[in-house]
């Protein structure tokens, strides 16, 4: 009743093409920037920023460049995290050893600088496939973390080889309070995903779902395998780069190759699997499923006031956390996305289903 | 039929989802309504408490946290700090880094919430970074920054008892003395194997120092996480035959190590781990072959005094009891213990000056930055014995640099060693160095510790009146 495009006529070709073409759709959108702008600085506490939006919105990014590596052109990795530190180291040594650096021109080196190093690590994708790519992205993943682990002049020859960063400076705006690193981060993220947006209903986007979808097909129609294949490498891991910069940099303060381990990349493919392939709403989906319901988990017994035990408690929250995992992916194995879609269709129908 | 019962599923998943978003909107305003009803009962001191109960470091760090949240229990059951009650809430980490910062943020915002213990070195190296704009003091009691020392850059961190420069320091000094002297190093092989996390890699440039000046070969052997993987580490220790193996483990690397000395046949008299690595979950596992393994003690070792027994008789005794009770007196158990007690002195201290009530965090720095913990007050805690007497000032963070060996037996840790203090002729310049390299990375403006100390010495007789008639009569 309330969602229902009925009526409205698209008589120019720019009018069919917008990302949202349903003046509801709009509305809605705005009305999510609202809430993000105006309404959550208004509400949130300081732990809200810190230690569930910010992240959130981070892996987020993150998840987008994963999606847009699996999700849309097929090519399983699980290298992701090693991409991300790569953004973060990038970042950390462009702010030692050139301080007069802005910091957004930062971000997009070091964005870039993955991108190379994702490029360089994609090229066996062109040879092999599936699940034998995932291998050889591992391989990544542990080479990067011993690079940083052992090469000194990485970390600028910190002893303990821990890094820590320098305040963040933007044309003489420091980000230092939660809610400045909140609007920070969520304009990034905001960009970022439009970006993500107009390149996958773009050109390479299709080119990259022609190779996802068959990639011997896409051949014979014209599209160049290496040219598809490392464009989404290098696209993706210019996201986890920036990413990665952002989790060094906003979120953590202070850190070692350890915060970019495997763990982390299965978490960012967990993601994208739970939250949709091939979605960029998936994987904003997927980064709130991994990084809020966990934490919330663990907080329920204390907010209903049961006293359990620590120990015990994250006992519960790891097999609830789990089990929700598996009943997701039966009840809807192309993600929560997709639950989305559905749940869309249907209003469209409501009060009325046939 | 079977089209429909998927459509149901998805219906199902559709609600579940819808609730589990609710409920995630929710989440901030049923939080903040818990933090409020905790502050009702205002005019208690709360205690975030930080702990890993599980995961790979679960063993270590369960009886560390039993022994934290004893003492607190124990000093609410003698009547509070003062007559003011504590309050704690634990958080578990896992010993991860991004899962500790979350918990910091959660606990660090409520009432009165007095002085972080992050248990973790990883994780201390991201508070740090947040303490100073928070206003509230991180106790890392042995672990953590060892350059933290250095209070004119690092306000906000207390290493209260020692750092891991302090540890690595005493061990070689022990060594030298089992051979005669430190000259005596000379030309000696010792191997460190270490977990190649921050923690591990803190006491290399202090043992790199020691290696150059008393000519002995240092070998750095990396063990990565969680440790139970060293068979390269020990085949390079075959191949190499040092003379001593230094292990700086945690959790359950450390009972493999052993294990693989053993399987290796390196004699286990020649091995001394930091003070992480000498407890009885490192031991235990590995059964009689652990014997006359060695271990630096940080300042205590295992055994029961006076505050275990007030521990059994007030807590235990009565049901309230945080663990197992022959956990009591436990090595891991008694750190945490001493470093609840830091705390708590932190908070006394601080009470001097702002009054008896709950106190910010940035009052409780004061107090740690002013901690006089002499003999007598040792005595009147039930420490006798188990600490030296430790000051703290503006200038130095750590407060005592005293430590010793222990030496298992089979059974039971005894200690194998005197009291030694690390050097600081060697210690001294490296905290200034590597102070001086964060402030400029951070930019950093280092205070100046002229007027507080001044200040402090003007303010202590004031404020201890058991005190005040000696620098009056002076006067």
């Amino acid at each position: 009743m309330l969602y229902r495009e009925n009526g409205q006529f698209k008589t120019s070709y720019t009018e069919d093409q917008q990302i949202l073409p349903i003046v509801q759709d709009r509305w809605f959108m705005l009305a999510l920037l609202g809430v993000a702008y105006l309404a959550l600085p208004a509400l949130a506490s300081d732990y809200m920023y810190r230690a569930l939006i910010i992240p959130f919105l981070i892996l987020a990014i993150a998840a987008i460049g994963l999606n847009i590596l699996v999700g849309y052109c097929g090519q399983i990795s699980l290298g992701t995290a090693a991409f991300m530190s790569i953004g973060a180291y990038a970042a950390y040594n462009l702010v030692v050893r050139v301080p007069m650096l802005n910091f957004l021109v930062v971000l997009v080196l070091a964005g870039a600088i993955a991108a190379l190093v994702g490029v360089l690590f994609g090229i066996p994708s062109l040879r092999i496939k599936g699940l034998y790519l995932a291998v050889a992205t591992l391989a990544a993943q542990f080479f990067v973390d011993w690079v940083f682990a052992r090469v000194k002049w990485f970390t600028n020859y910190s002893a303990s080889g821990s890094v820590s960063t320098a305040p963040i400076e933007i044309f003489g705006w420091v980000v230092d309070s939660p809610l400045e690193k909140y609007l920070f981060v969520l304009t990034i993220a905001i960009v970022l995903t439009v970006a993500a947006k107009n390149l996958v209903r773009g050109h390479i986007g299709r080119s990259w779902m022609a190779m996802r979808d068959m990639d011997v097909a896409a051949e014979v129609i014209g599209i160049r395998p290496l040219y598809a294949k490392l464009t989404a490498f290098a696209v993706s891991s210019f996201y986890a780069g920036v990413a990665g910069a952002l989790w060094g940099f906003v979120y953590l303060g202070a850190w070692e190759p350890l915060a970019f381990n495997i763990n982390m990349s299965l978490n960012l493919l967990f993601m994208i699997i739970i939250g949709g392939m091939g979605s960029l709403l998936g994987a904003y989906f997927g980064a709130a499923f991994i990084v809020l319901l966990p934490i919330l988990l663990n907080q329920i017994p204390g907010m209903l006031g049961i006293p359990i035990s620590t120990a015990l408690a994250s006992h519960l929250e790891l097999m609830i956390f789990g089990s929700l995992i598996v009943f997701f992916l039966i009840a809807e194995p192309h993600g929560l996305a997709r639950l989305w879609a559905i749940g869309k269709e249907k209003l469209r129908l409501w009060p009325f289903p046939h | 039929m079977a089209a429909l019962l998927a459509m149901k599923a998805r219906a199902v998943a559709l609600a579940i989802g819808t609730i589990a978003a609710a409920a995630s909107l929710a989440l901030p305003g049923a939080a903040v309504a818990q933090q409020k009803g905790a502050a009702a009962g205002k005019g208690e001191q709360f205690f975030p408490v930080l702990v890993y109960r599980t995961g790979a470091y679960g063993p270590n760090g369960t009886p560390w946290a039993n022994g934290y949240v004893d003492y607190l229990k124990l000093i609410n059951a003698q009547g509070g700090i003062n007559g003011v009650k504590i309050t704690y809430e634990e958080c578990e980490t896992a010993y991860d880094t991004a899962r500790s910062v979350e918990c910091y943020e959660r606990l660090k915002s409520r009432p009165n919430a007095a002085v972080f213990q992050p248990l973790s070195t990883g994780a201390t190296f991201a508070i740090t970074d947040k303490a100073p704009t928070d206003k509230i003091p991180i106790i890392t009691a042995g672990y953590g920054r060892s350059e933290s020392v250095e209070g004119e850059v690092f306000p906000w961190n207390f290493p209260l008892g020692g750092t891991y420069w302090t540890a690595a320091d005493v061990l070689v000094q022990h060594l030298g003395k089992q051979n005669g002297g430190l000259d005596k190093l000379k030309g000696k092989k010792i191997a460190l194997i270490y977990h190649d996390s921050p923690y591990g890699r803190e006491p290399i440039p202090l043992l790199t120092e020691r290696s150059k000046l008393h000519g002995f070969q240092l070998t750095t052997i990396p063990v990565t996480h969680p440790g139970v993987e060293q068979k390269a580490a020990w085949l390079q220790i075959r191949q190499q035959r040092p003379d001593y193996v230094i292990l700086w483990g945690w959790g359950v690397m450390n009972s493999t190590a052993i294990r693989e000395a053993v399987a290796t046949g390196f004699p286990r008299d020649k091995m001394y781990g930091g003070w992480w690595s000498g407890a009885e979950p490192d031991v235990l596992p590995v059964g009689a072959d652990a014997k006359g393994y060695n271990a630096m003690a940080f300042q205590h070792g295992a055994g029961r005094a006076k505050v275990h027994e007030d521990i059994l008789k007030l807590l235990h005794a009565k049901g309230q009891g945080t663990g197992p009770a022959d956990e009591v007196g436990q090595v891991l158990y008694t750190r945490g213990l001493i470093s609840a007690m830091f705390a708590v002195e932190g908070v006394r201290q601080a009470q001097l000056r702002y009054g008896v009530r709950p106190l910010t965090g940035e009052e409780v720095r004061y107090g740690l930055e002013n901690l006089n913990i002499d003999q007598k007050r040792i005595d009147a805690l039930g420490l006798t014995g188990v600490i030296r007497p430790l000051a703290t000032n503006c200038r130095d963070h750590e407060g005592s640099r005293y430590a010793r060996v222990h030496t298992w037996d089979g059974s039971k840790w005894n200690f194998s060693s005197d009291w030694f203090e690390s050097d600081d002729q060697i210690i001294k310049p490296m905290i200034k160095d590597f102070a001086a390299r964060y402030a400029a990375e951070k930019k950093i403006t280092r205070r100046s510790c002229e007027a507080e100390i001044a200040a402090a010495q003007k303010a202590a007789p004031a404020a201890a009146p058991a005190k005040a008639a000696a620098p009056a009569a002076k006067k």
